[in-house]
């Protein structure tokens, strides 16, 4: 499994020197290349596209497109929706109140929906995917941390530091935040595959990551009518993200059983 | 319970409220939707004249209530793509299909996940177990869309069992719903799994076998009435991300549901249409929540006493 | 009053259960024998963890699966080995002929189904009636048990109930079939101390009405005493010291009991404390070879450390036989003491 997550980060990481070809710029002599062992060779080991581009060398770079949103994408609706679990756990009253049928109301919207028209109107652009993530996991983290928080804050160490005169500000974060922080882990390593799939699937849409950036769900969808001719094309964009997602799954779960059993699975 | 589903109804009801804002904010998000409606060579006087016949001119919040009052008799105005059609018609022409490849998707999958999940608890830690758990990993691993597109490739373009696309009669459903449910049934399964693990250990359990009740009995009538409450919770969103998954997977099959019109008016930039699908979609989410809620008091009387 | 029956109800020989637990294999009941005779109430004590559950559990054959299996002994209900039984034939058995009642009533009912439905149940499953009876049969059994009202209580659910009154609905649910043999599983533990005591009054009832025997589970001596005819204390997976209730308050024979005894809260304290003998019991997977308390013991001896006690017979005074597992009874300078 590791092994797996390794492999993985690896390529996103170094895809600038270690991907054999260009991802954006191809060359129309080697167009429609099949991979090795179908009748293409070592020099484009996965096939080339329509354009002569290496698949090989795109699904790199796609790793580190993938990637960095859904890191950036976790890290923004965690932080928002942290933040407001806490308030919500810690205050209690209207502030709870406000934010947790905020958290109904997120959770019982169509949130692809949303996704879509937002990257219609506003247009498809890295910010904008971030924005729909974000959206779409606040709530999670938000109802997820106030449990927790209500939890937390009966216990005495929250009681003494009240007593002793700590503020509100200092109680959440120095007694209350640290123990929340296996929950919002592991919540968040839990994320990372279905944020991918959300990413993948948007940008096969054309409404996620705009052209010609090299992103998985981008080269399926552009692989997609010459499935017959090229199965190459659309096959191990899919695969990767299969593979990616699948790893990180593991590695959630794993987690999860380590830092937080008492988390539900889903 | 009448109080507890009373609470939930007004909950949706806000939640409605809430798309239905969003869904107008859209139309605003852009510049005036008048720009989509004049044609290219059309004069300022004739811009004018259609901001005021919308209403465009009035202020924002009482342009919200007209949507909102249109919106609820159905009114969402004429699509612009689709010449001669109403935004609303659209949608309620094109609901049928998606509801039957969506409904056709949560009945297989619930019908498959819930057994095997439940067997999956009783055969812990043995190779059924496991092969469960591949399926079900595997399930929420791959994207939809490739799925499809490689369940055309081996089925339909190589081996001819199935057709490749389109809606036509059963044999057409198969590859959707497979693409479809794959996901909903990794997840409902899990949540079986660990739902039924959980009542399994339970003194309740242990009671009815000192009962002496036959071990079958216990699992599916006494543990699995109790582990059904977790996964239904869940069951609305399932039926809800099926919906929207109907976006991707009648794209890749070409299914003519509302999902394909909601991204061909995305593509066309057919903003009444857009509006209609948002909030019929969210409407027909929030029924089945309301549903889920219902069939949730039922299974669990701590709720229906309330 | 005993039953001059010449056989005992339930009689347990040589029982040996194992746990395939994280740490290894262990004996969580190890060669333990006892019996009941009709209408006659067995106590078993002994600190936590020390095997009582699973005996109990082992005798109605639903030890936790698939970890726990029963090695090897007998488990005789009137003289047919249930081990011997088919899962078939135990099903017949369980609820039928032999009961029994679990420590906590807040999650020993199913919240989904009505109490009535779960009462139903239990006679239903060994009586082959209409529902009509069997629902009649059900509200007298929750009268037995002194639930009031029983007629409307029925369609009531478990969260409706206090948890004294959960527990009689269970006892009705044991005692709906009139089984001969009924397992007590620390049965008030959870319970009010005022509770407790209309539960343990109820349950000394219908033992005079229907000369049940009774195998009473339970942390507290002083239970065992309003309770129990004989009684079997268990250390570590084995009963150490078995006899007549009387025998063993007077002149308890095992240091162990002894320490049991000694720490006996008096009856208008809290009778929720627990224990306090020095140090631990010894874990399963790390058995001494010699006498299992010798750790915490303070007249061990050089051979306690290697070899394990013979049973040995306390008194031949005392009614039937009193017997403990401890070289000390061997040393004629002993001395029978509440230490
Ligand atoms: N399901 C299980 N899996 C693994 N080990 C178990 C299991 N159930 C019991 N054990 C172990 O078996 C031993 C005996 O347990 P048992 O429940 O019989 O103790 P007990 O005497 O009933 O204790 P208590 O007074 O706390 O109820 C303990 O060491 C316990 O850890
Ligand atoms: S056998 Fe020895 S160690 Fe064990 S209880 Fe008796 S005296 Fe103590
Ligand atoms: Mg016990």
């Amino acid at each position: 499994m590791f092994v797996l997550v390794v492999l993985l980060v690896i390529p996103a990481l170094s895809a600038d020197w270690l991907a054999p070809h260009d991802p954006i710029r191809g060359s129309i002599p080697d167009r429609l290349k099949p991979p090795v062992f179908f009748g293409g060779t070592w020099e484009f080991a996965l096939g080339t596209d329509r354009l002569g581009r290496d698949i090989l060398s795109r699904i790199m770079h796609g790793a580190k497109v993938s990637l960095s949103i859904s890191i950036a994408g976790i890290l923004a609706g965690g932080v928002l929706g942290t933040a407001l679990g806490l308030i919500a756990g810690y205050f209690r009253g209207l502030a709870d109140a406000i934010i947790m049928r905020l958290v109904d109301i997120t959770m019982a919207l169509p949130s692809i929906l949303l996704a879509l028209v937002l990257a219609v109107t506003v247009g498809p652009s890295f910010q904008t995917i971030i924005v729909v993530v974000t959206f779409v996991l606040w709530a999670l983290y938000a109802r997820q941390v106030r449990g927790e928080v209500l939890s937390i804050r009966e216990r005495d160490f929250v009681a003494r530091a009240r007593v002793a005169g700590a503020s509100d500000l200092r109680i959440i974060v120095r007694h209350i935040l640290p123990n929340a922080a296996n929950t919002i882990i592991v919540l968040a390593t839990l994320q990372v595959g279905s944020v991918i799939l959300l990413e993948a699937g948007l940008s096969f849409l054309g409404v996620g990551i705009p052209r010609p950036t090299p992103a998985w769900g981008l080269m399926v969808a552009d692989g997609r009518q010459l499935i017959v001719s090229a199965w190459w094309i659309a096959f191990f964009p899919g695969l990767a993200i299969t593979l990616t997602v699948f790893a990180l799954n593991l590695l959630g779960d794993w987690m999860r059983d380590r830092l937080d059993p008492r988390l539900k699975e889903v | 319970m009448k109080r507890y589903l009373v609470i939930r109804s007004l909950q949706s009801l806000l939640a409605l409220l809430a798309i239905s804002v969003i869904a107008f904010a859209m139309s605003h998000l852009t510049g005036s939707p008048v720009d989509a409606m004049l044609p290219d060579d059309a004069g300022p006087e004739e811009a004018a004249r259609l901001t005021k016949l919308w209403g465009l001119d009035l202020p924002l919040y009482e342009q919200y209530f007209v949507f909102l009052g249109n919106a609820l008799q159905g009114n969402f105005g004429d699509s612009i793509k689709w010449q001669g059609q109403t935004a609303f018609g659209l949608v309620l022409e094109r609901l049928p299909a998606t509801i039957q490849l969506g409904g056709f998707a949560i009945i297989v999958s619930t019908i498959i996940a819930l057994p095997v999940g439940v067997l999956a608890a009783v055969y812990k830690d043995t190779p059924f177990d496991s092969a469960g758990k591949l399926v079900a990993l595997l399930g929420q691993a791959m994207p939809n869309f490739w799925l499809g597109i490689v369940l055309i490739w081996i089925f339909a373009v190589h081996l001819h069992w199935l057709p490749t696309s389109g809606r036509g009669g059963f044999s057409h459903m198969i590859l959707p719903a497979i693409a479809m449910g794959w996901f909903q049934v990794a997840a409902f399964m899990r949540l079986t799994r660990s739902a039924m693990l959980e009542v399994l250990d339970s003194e309740y359990i242990k009671l009815a076998r000192i009962k002496g009740v036959p071990e079958r009995r216990v699992i599916w009538v006494h543990a699995l009435k109790n582990a059904a409450i977790a996964p239904l919770t869940y069951f609305g969103v399932i039926a809800g991300s099926i919906f929207t998954g109907s976006v991707v997977i009648e794209t890749v099959f070409a299914w003519p549901g509302t999902g394909l019109l909601a991204i061909d008016a995305i593509r066309g930039r057919d903003f009444p249409v857009i509006q209609a699908v948002v909030v019929t979609f969210a409407g027909v989410f929030i029924v089945a929540n309301l549903i889920v809620d219902t069939l949730y008091a039922y299974l669990d009387p701590r709720i229906r006493y309330q | 009053m005993r039953s001059p029956s010449e056989r005992p109800a339930l009689e347990v020989r040589d029982l040996e259960t194992r746990i395939d637990t994280k740490l290894g294999l262990i004996k969580a009941v190890d060669g333990v024998s006892f019996s009941v005779e009709h209408g006659e109430t067995l106590g078993i004590v002994g600190e936590s963890g020390s095997g009582k559950s699973i005996a109990a559990l082992s005798i109605l054959r639903l030890v936790p699966k698939p970890s726990a299996y029963i090695a090897r002994g007998q488990v005789l209900l009137d003289g047919e080995d249930l081990l011997e039984k088919s899962e078939n034939e135990m099903r017949k058995v369980r609820g039928k002929r032999i009961s029994m009642i679990l420590q906590d009533p807040q999650t020993s009912l199913n919240p989904v189904f009505s109490i009535g439905f779960q009462v139903v149940e239990a006679i239903g499953m060994h009586a082959d009636a209409p529902r009509k009876t069997l629902v009649q049969r059900a509200v007298e059994a929750l009268r037995r048990v002194r639930v009031a009202d029983p007629e409307r209580r029925v369609d009531d659910f478990p969260h409706q109930m206090s948890g004294g009154m959960k527990q009689r609905v269970v006892g009705a649910i044991a005692l709906g079939s009139f089984p001969s043999v009924l397992i007590a599983d620390e049965p008030t533990t959870a319970l009010d101390v005022t509770i407790q005591a209309q539960y343990l009054r109820l349950l000394k009832d219908i033992q005079q009405e229907t000369g049940l025997s009774i195998i009473f589970i339970t942390h507290d001596f002083g239970v065992v005493a309003r309770m129990c005819d004989k009684v079997a204390v268990m250390y570590a997976g084995r009963v150490v010291e078995y006899g007549p209730v009387r025998a063993i308050f007077n002149s308890p024979a095992h240091p162990y009991t002894k320490a049991l005894l000694n720490s006996v809260p008096a009856v208008e304290e809290d009778v929720d404390r627990l224990y306090s003998i020095k140090g631990q019991p010894p874990a399963f997977w790390d058995m001494p070879k010699g006498c299992r308390f010798e750790p915490r013991c303070d007249v061990a001896m050089e051979r306690c450390k290697t070899e394990y006690p013979a049973k040995l017979a306390k008194a031949a005074t005392a009614s039937g036989g009193h017997y403990a597992d401890c070289w000390a009874l061997e040393e004629p300078e002993w001395i029978p003491s509440r230490s």
